[in-house]
């Protein structure tokens, strides 16, 4: 006989889970009793929050689902962003929260809160366990429904006296679920109306999202982009499918994305979607989109055929394999002239300087351009949400590198969190995190963290004082800033220093050099903050 | 437009929650929902009413699609479809008025329930349509007191989702 909590962690050992994040309470005490009992790491944050987004840090690197647990009440509640943000992102995530006795439940007892019901709208599917006997089965569901079609997050609640029942347990090899069937192929005949759309095309694009990162179709993405000869832009959350150099990478598209993508997207007669979703950000008019031109949509999600736009020829499947339904017919379209237009553009776009580069302070492009640099081939990034992320992903150059940015809910304080997630995967790989004054002081109580795990994560803030994205948006469209101002901020070297954290600062273009310099030089993790115009927008 | 959503579901506890926050937080009005369990039980059989047009309806079925707990949605063609609905009426009678309604039952196929002294109630199941038309009918007599299940269909013929 096994308590609840051991079958637990049996269940995620057979799912091939090696580490957890997590933050301890009553309720979740037997289970983090077993965990110190077996072969599975453990990070312990500062927040809950923080734990869902170590998870999905872990999880878009290793494209495994990551895994979080918490205590019921408060920690399950701060957890909810955490899920949030995996959800909109579509990233898989397993979490796991503890919950009062399952005979007390819905008395309002103390640290009580109903998750499952709270987290219904942000999450694939949740469990309420009632009996140590389904957990086995359980976790092998929530593996299954978090990984596969469109990945997201599976939350199981499992009351404190079910973790300690004491159970035979039984453990399947494989689970059916009879109302989940995701697809993977797509229809062939669909297959082939694409295949004759790009035949006929002249001007055609592929806007390629973070569903290929998902499915791991970087390398078919390239292929099909250069066999074809078809140019390719990309949303937020495909960033770093192509390097930026790539000759058929045409950047980013949307609202904050490079002008010639746009120019791209508003003038190509062969659209072809792949892993996005069409949202507001990336394509403002989607509707208008499809009606001027031909439209494929190639998504896992066959909700997202039609939510936002209508498509000429949606194929619903997994996008990697479905561009490799694609190659294998060897598509190709007559894009000679295409080309000659965009790529000399994106030579010059590349190497422009914004039209006014700042001087007070660091100049933001000056500064991406510069890290970039420094990043190796396969460098994480970790980008927060502001003007930051617009400026890194606009100006930041990758080569075969990731750019992990909350694409979807723009939580803020995602970055640090996010790359101890990286840094617990793969703690070799090069991470680096790049945050506003007012993100990194959303999640900087997880530096405690950092040093806990030794992780060598290089932070760089872009310091103005101000929340600068809400500035500049109060400025342009309000009657002018208000209650953006981050006074009381703190010198945060000084914070660097109190963590025991080696740490620079460049508060002018002429010192930015050096301060990369010392930067990367540094063994272990550091701190740059890099002073930036408060007044510097991101239309400048 | 109105449109019969039929959705078999998983016969668990939370389910229909799921179903009525998915409505809820994308903003799909619904009509009328029925819910009951099937011949097999642990399948359940929500039919659901909505008033829009196709694009949404067409969402709405995927959307549904999305929950694991659904196990099947089929929206049902208006001509071919069997949708019934039941009303309880709860109206004033009086030994002037008795007659009259026992009449409109009688006419209508709708079964007399109980009666006092001072009411009747009344149940009849037919299509939604003729079951507004029993409603109104009986206004004239002081409605006390409506219950209605909201529509509960299946397609014609020998098929099934």
């Amino acid at each position: 006989m096994l308590s609840g909590a051991q079958v637990l962690m049996e269940s995620l050992q057979r799912e091939h889970v090696t580490h957890i994040f997590g933050y301890a309470g009553a309720t979740i005490c037997p289970a983090v009793d077993a965990l110190a009992a077996a072969d599975i790491g453990y990070t312990l944050v500062r927040t809950e929050q923080n734990a869902g987004h170590m998870a999905s840090g872990y999880a878009r690197i290793t494209g495994k689902p990551g895994v979080c647990m918490v205590t019921s009440g408060p920690g399950a509640t701060n957890l909810i962003t955490g899920i949030a943000t995996a959800y909109m992102d579509s990233i898989p995530m397993v979490a796991i929260t503890g919950q009062v006795q399952s005979y007390l439940l819905g008395r309002d007892i103390f640290q009580e809160v109903d998750i499952t019901g709270a987290v219904a709208p942000f999450t694939k599917h949740s469990y309420l366990v009632k009996d140590a006997g389904n957990i086995p089965q359980i976790v092998k569901e929530a593996f299954l429904i978090a990984s596969t079609g469109r990945q997201g997050p599976v939350l199981i609640d499992l009351p404190i006296d079910i973790q300690k029942q004491m159970v035979e347990p039984h453990y399947p090899d494989s689970v059916e679920i009879r109302g989940y069937k995701p697809s993977v192929k797509g229809n062939e005949l669909q297959v082939r109306r694409v295949i004759q759309a790009i035949s006929a095309a002249h001007r055609p694009l592929l806007c390629a999202g973070g569903g290929l990162f998902s499915a791991g179709g970087q390398a078919d993405l390239e292929e099909l982009a250069v066999t074809a000869g078809i140019p390719v832009v990309t949303t937020m959350m495909g960033l770093g499918l192509l390097p930026t150099d790539h000759p058929m990478n045409m950047g980013m598209i949307g609202a904050f994305g490079t002008p010639l993508a746009n120019v791209a997207l508003d003038t190509t007669d062969l659209l072809i979607i792949a892993g996005a979703r069409a949202a507001d950000r990336a394509i403002s008019a989607p509707r208008e989109i499809a009606r001027r031109t031909k439209t494929v949509h190639i998504d896992v999600d066959p909700a997202e055929i039609g939510k936002n736009m209508f498509p000429t020829v949606p194929v619903v499947g997994n996008v990697k394999v479905i561009l490799n339904q694609l190659l294998a017919r060897h598509p190709k379209a007559d894009t000679t002239d295409w080309l000659a237009e965009l790529q000399p553009r994106r030579r010059k776009e590349l190497q422009n300087t914004p039209p006014h580069p700042r001087t007070v302070g660091v100049d933001p492009a000056a500064l991406m351009r510069g890290l970039g640099g420094w990043l190796d081939e396969n460098a994480c990034v970790c980008v927060d949400v502001g003007q930051n992320q617009i400026w890194a992903a606009r100006y930041l150059p990758l080569r075969r590198g990731r750019f992990l940015t909350s694409g979807g809910l723009g939580t803020m304080g995602y970055s640090l969190p996010a790359a101890l997630g990286v840094k617990v995967a793969q703690p070799e790989r090069q991470t680096v995190v790049v945050c506003g004054d007012g993100s990194f002081q959303m999640s900087m109580n997880e530096l405690a963290t950092l040093c806990a795990m030794g992780a060598d994560v290089k932070i760089v803030i872009l310091e103005n004082g101000v929340l600068g994205l809400v500035n500049q948006i109060q400025h342009s469209s309000y009657s002018g800033p208000f209650g953006v101002a981050l006074t009381g901020s703190p010198d945060f070297s000084a914070v660097a220093a109190a963590y025991g954290i080696s740490c620079g600062t460049a508060s002018s273009n002429d010192e930015l050099d050096k301060a990369l310099d010392q930067m990367f030089g540094s063994p272990g993790p550091y701190l740059l903050t890099c002073t930036v115009d408060p007044d510097a927008s991101t239309n400048d | 437009m109105k449109q019969t959503i039929s959705v078999l579901v998983e016969n668990q506890a939370g389910v229909l929650n799921r179903i009525t926050g998915l409505f809820s937080r994308r903003a799909f009005n619904i009509e009328s929902l029925a819910v009951g369990v099937t011949d097999d039980k642990s399948v359940s059989r929500i039919t659901i009413i909505v008033d829009s047009g196709n694009n949404v309806v067409e969402q709405v079925e995927k959307q549904l699609n999305k929950l694991v707990d659904v196990i099947k949605v089929r929206t049902l063609e208006e001509k071919n479809l069997i949708g019934r609905e039941l009303i309880i009426i709860k109206v004033s009678a009086t030994t002037k008025t008795r007659q009259d309604i026992s009449n409109l039952c009688q006419i209508m196929g709708a079964r007399i329930d109980d009666i006092t002294s001072t009411s009747m109630t009344l149940e009849l199941s037919d299509t939604p349509d003729r079951v507004d038309l029993f409603e109104s009918l009986l206004r004239p007599f002081s409605i006390l007191e409506v219950a209605r299940t909201g529509v509960i269909a299946v397609q014609k013929g020998s098929g099934k989702i």
